[in-house]
């Protein structure tokens, strides 16, 4: 097949700046966001390729886990923030590796400490994740929103990564989340969104409380049609990492996701027809030559 | 004096602040957050706090995650 003169030019485009993304801003707590995917900075192969990924991804938002320094060598002057441009990102510290609210909100105020004075827009953000188990890495809700009490107290404006339970949402939101993050799947598994349902009704109940309350898809996404799918269910961002940093070629799957997140979001506001068991013709049964 | 730094038990052979503790180790207060008994020690105060004998000290920084 013979390429239209502006397929080419899409072809021989160079990867797209995050300006290149014209959707309207997303609010979330103070923050206004001009991208509706989050990424996450875990496991690169290395900081430049992350830093590639993260220009593909037309990303604003990226992901950081708080970790002890290693001190056992010389430290060896890279540091993961001197590939992440203050002026272009938002840093969103994750609690990952919690498993209780103390733990949580311990690790909540050390990224917050670190962001302080650091040249990065909100450094009230964490991306709270309390998990149950080391093997599932599943939420636990009970915990989730213990800590998440104590640190909308504590000034916080918390994203939460959750299960997909619409009422467990609902709480979440009562308890002052800046946002919900439900996840789609177990983080890293690449499952996609398994019960597209219940974020369906989460959407549902929460906007129906309140139209701009922002719902992120959080983890288990395995390529762009799954990132499609979750922003066709009205959601208004997806926050994704091993879908990006574990394909063979990162940097053409950030570009992907960007593509996807945002075709998925202009489908939602377009509105799909209907399922329907049988065909429609879509040419005109009247005036057939042999008819 | 023994104090704690990461969970590992180390020896100094005198009294330091907390700057010279980082120094020590090639870092960047701008790149570290660091707690003393499980306290936050805000940035400012990295000069003039000194390490004593007993200390649990944590010392973090940002790596990457989803």
């Amino acid at each position: 097949m013979k390429s239209s003169p502006l397929l080419a030019e899409a072809d021989s485009s160079p990867v797209p700046t995050k300006t290149a993304m014209s959707v309207d801003p997303l609010k979330i707590g103070s923050q206004l966001i001009h991208s509706r995917l989050i990424v996450g900075t875990g496991k690169y192969s290395s900081l430049e390729l992350m830093r590639d990924c993260h220009m593909a991804s037309g990303a604003e938002v990226v992901t950081v886990a708080v970790r002890r320094e290693r001190l056992m060598d010389k430290n060896s002057g890279r540091n993961i923030l001197d590939f992440i441009d203050p002026n272009k990102y938002v840093l969103l510290p994750n609690t990952a590796g919690c498993f209780d609210a103390d733990e949580v909100v311990r690790v909540a105020r050390l990224g917050r400490e670190m962001l302080t004075d650091s040249g990065y827009r909100g450094a009230n953000w964490v991306k709270l994740e309390c998990l149950g188990d080391t093997k599932t890495l599943l939420p636990d809700p009970v915990g989730t929103l213990k800590a998440l009490d104590t640190l909308v107290a504590d000034g916080f404006e918390v994203l939460v990564y959750c299960s997909d339970d619409v009422m467990l949402c609902r709480q979440l939101k009562k308890a002052g989340a800046a946002a919900v993050m439900p996840a789609g799947s177990p983080i890293g598994s690449g499952q996609g969104v398994l019960n597209a349902n219940a974020i369906k009704i989460i959407v549902e109940i929460l906007k129906g409380e309140d139209v701009t309350y922002p719902i992120i898809l959080d983890a288990g996404v395995g390529t762009a049609s799954d990132v499609a799918a979750a922003m066709e269910l009205g959601i208004d961002g997806v926050l994704l990492n091993t879908a990006v940093a574990g394909a063979k070629d990162p940097v053409s799957m950030a570009h992907a996701m960007r593509l996807a997140t945002e075709a998925g979001l202009r489908a939602f506001r377009a509105g799909r027809i209907p399922r329907k068991l049988y065909a429609t013709a879509s040419s005109p049964w009247e005036g057939r030559v042999n008819g | 004096m023994k104090v704690v730094i990461n969970g590992k038990n180390t020896e100094l052979a005198e009294p330091i602040t907390v700057a010279e503790l980082l120094s020590r180790h090639e870092l960047h207060p701008s790149r570290v957050a660091v707690e003393i008994n499980r306290e936050i020690l805000p940035k400012k105060s990295y000069q003039s706090v000194q390490v004593n004998s007993g200390d649990q000290i944590e010392i973090v920084t940002f790596v990457g995650g989803g």
